[in-house]
């Protein structure tokens, strides 16, 4: 049986190996939650490289209906042919556009499905997809025809958590939470992304990060992508370690930490904060 | 085999269902996390809990019917002791899997069993480490699995720390022991969706379409209007005076809820009763007001008023000028709360308070007049027949 494994590039912790097994075996889609920038869309990406499969990635908007996933029949373009008297026109399969799962379910290779941000959707969208991801087939009624996946594929479904999702949907998920990395995690990931990096210069980084991080009252703290960002400009300008270190763990106000903090009051906020503790040292 | 945890979990109000127990024994069948207690942690816990808020809960218990089932510190490695497995069996199997177990010797020889293959591996594979079991081979192996994860030998470092990571409790701050979600709010604030066509026209008009194809004499004229979406708009009222201190949870639900039901939600906050200032932020009450008469001013007929509050204030505080407890007030609260409810076509109040105890106090009856008798019980019920009311 295919395993998934932390990797070189993708740091997972062991309960994230174990759950998303447990989806592979049991060929039951993943239901991943977390903070924003916590790597649950790259997960997808990562399981499906560890794994050789090929990715579809199904990003769901506001408009997104379930039925998108499937299948469209494009009415308007046939009237418009019939007008025209293009000869397509009397198949109606010329005017079925196959979705997403379609094309998962079609697809002879082994495949991930990736559902991101599914909680974008209308509050009904993981009930109208139930039975699909059930059985993994469904009916095209313009041509009387059922499309049954070739092997099921590997589902893995991200959501913010911003509309809670119907529990009958729930039942038939894994279900795994990304907690926020420790800094030892943290420190696995930087590396990951960026091997050359100098150690000391991580190491202060990190200081600054997850001091910012425990500001209270930020409206969006800095997650890991905030986090790559920054180093990466970091790097870009060549600072040394010493421009993040701070005197007797006082607030400092990093360089660039437009990176870190991308929400206006935030900023207003930690440099408010930051003043004040330089004066009260002062 | 699980019964007794599965149980515990539902009773600690984990909505555990069958479907979810029979997937974690699937995939125990499919050796998902094979004779490692800390895998068998994970496994269960993706397969059982569906809610980052029950994640803590769900480590409690998991420690408390799991306790012991580790080889105790101290014991020496590759010796298990006879009690301690005793006690795995009886908290993992079911009478008939004991009396199978019975059957095949009893724990005496099961024992026996376990040292004798736990001498083989070790030989087999020069010091490295293996469970017992593994194939399927063992007593415990014939039973598909065994949660208790017989540690004989190690694996690495990450079996070695002194803390189960159950007993961690990691997610600690996430369980906002927040019993009934938002959904059903959600599901019972749909009744008020009205949906009209707004914005771009994306979708066909059949009938216009066959209309005007028709006027054409048969060339065909496609007609597009804009997609009907949830036009209702909808502005809050939030008491938060100090009497709604227990039920805040309750409104704060609402309130999310209804923010994510309805593109045009304007929310305000009020203390008892509304006056002639309205508060734009909780937190800052005392700098961001806003005039009630602005708000009547801004907020057309159409808007559907809805006040949430527990309604329990003195008397005076309605019917008097200046009796509000916090500010001299030039109008009574009754003239404000007819003002709103004359300016707006639909309005209703919804009350925390449980409905059989809305008889006892007095301020509840009076606003319940103001507001012709639109008052309802903040629960499902209630919020289902107030969206019906202002739907009409
Ligand atoms: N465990 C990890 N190992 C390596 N890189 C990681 C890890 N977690 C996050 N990252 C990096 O952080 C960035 C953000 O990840 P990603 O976009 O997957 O987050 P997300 O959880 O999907 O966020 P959002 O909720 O905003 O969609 C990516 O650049 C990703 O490579
Ligand atoms: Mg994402």
């Amino acid at each position: 049986m295919a395993a998934f494994r932390s990797t070189e590039r993708y740091i997972a912790s062991r309960d994230l190996e174990v759950a998303v097994n447990a989806a592979i075996a049991l060929q039951r889609p993943l239901l991943v939650k977390g903070e924003p920038g916590t790597g649950k869309t790259v997960l997808a990406h990562e399981v499906a490289r560890s794994l050789g499969y090929r990715l579809i990635d199904w990003h769901i908007k506001s408009t997104t209906k379930a039925q998108h996933g499937l299948y469209e029949y494009d009415a308007v373009a046939r009237l418009r042919d019939g007008q025209l008297g293009d000869p397509r026109v009397h198949d109606i399969a010329n005017y079925i556009v196959r979705g997403k799962l379609w094309e998962a379910f079609e697809s002879p290779d082994p495949v991930v499905v990736l559902i991101d941000e599914v909680d974008k959707a209308d509050i009904e969208f993981p009930n109208d997809l139930l039975l699909e991801l059930d059985r993994m087939q469904f009916h095209v009624y313009e041509t009387r025809q059922t499309v049954v996946a070739k092997r099921r594929p590997i589902v893995i479904i991200t959501s913010n958590n911003e509309k809670e999702l119907p529990d009958a949907f729930l039942r038939r998920c894994f279900f795994h939470y990304i907690r926020f990395p420790d800094r030892e995690t943290m420190e696995r990931i930087v590396q990951a992304h960026y091997p050359d990096l100098r150690k000391d210069l991580v190491r202060e980084a990190l200081n600054v990060f997850f001091q910012i991080r425990e500001v209270p009252g930020l409206k969006k703290k800095p997650a890991t992508s905030e986090l790559l960002d920054w180093l990466k400009l970091l790097m870009v300008e060549d600072l040394p370690p010493e421009a993040l270190r701070a005197k007797e763990g006082k607030l400092i106000i990093p360089p660039l930490y437009g990176a870190l903090l991308k929400n206006e009051q935030d900023v207003h906020l930690f440099e408010r904060l930051a003043f004040l503790s330089r004066r009260a040292g002062a | 085999m699980f019964a007794t945890f599965i149980l515990a979990l539902r009773q600690a109000g984990l909505p555990v269902s069958l479907t979810e127990y029979l997937t974690l024994l699937g995939a125990m069948k499919a050796r998902v996390a094979a004779y490692d207690l800390d895998d068998f942690y994970y496994l269960s816990r993706a397969a059982l809990v569906k809610d980052e808020r029950h994640l803590d809960r769900f480590d409690r218990i998991f420690g408390e019917v799991f306790r012991g089932l580790e080889r105790p510190p101290g014991a020496p490695e590759g010796e298990i002791p006879e009690e301690w497995l005793r006690l795995v069996a009886e908290k993992v199997l079911t009478p008939e899997e004991m009396a199978r177990i019975e059957a095949l010797g009893g724990f005496e020889a099961l024992m026996e069993t376990l040292r004798r293959r736990l001498a083989e591996q070790e030989g087999r594979h020069q010091g490295g480490s293996k469970w017992i079991g593994t194939g399927g081979t063992s007593p415990f192996g014939a039973y598909g699995y065994n949660p208790e994860g017989v540690r004989i030998g190690q694996d690495g470092s990450r079996h070695r720390r002194a803390v189960k990571v159950w007993d961690r409790r990691e997610f600690r701050d996430l369980d906002d022991d927040v019993e009934i979600g938002t959904r059903n709010m959600k599901i019972a604030l749909r009744r008020l969706r009205r949906f009209a066509r707004e914005g771009a026209a994306t979708e066909l008009d059949m009938p216009g379409t066959i209309r005007s194809t028709a006027h054409n004499a048969g060339t065909l004229d496609l007609r597009l209007v804009p997609e009907r979406r949830n036009a209702v708009k909808v502005l809050l009222l939030l008491d938060i005076g100090g009497s709604m201190d227990d039920h805040v949870r309750i409104s704060s639900e609402l309130f999310s809820a209804a923010r994510s039901e309805f593109k045009h939600l304007v929310h305000f906050y009020f203390h008892n009763c509304p006056y002639e200032r309205l508060w734009r932020s909780n937190r800052r009450r005392r700098d961001e007001t806003v005039p009630t008469a602005e708000v009547l001013r801004t907020y057309g007929p159409d808007y559907k008023l809805v006040i949430v509050g527990d309604a329990s204030m003195s008397p005076y505080e309605i019917t008097q000028v200046g009796g509000s407890v916090e500010h001299w007030n030039e109008e009574s609260g009754r003239a404000w709360l007819e003002r709103l409810t004359g300016h707006f076509r639909r309005s209703a109040w919804l009350n925390p308070v449980p409905q059989d105890f809305w008889g006892h106090t007095r301020s509840i009856g009076m606003v319940g007049e103001i507001m012709e008798g639109r008052m309802f019980p903040l629960t499902l019920r209630g919020l289902d027949d107030m969206a019906r009311e202002l739907v009409r």
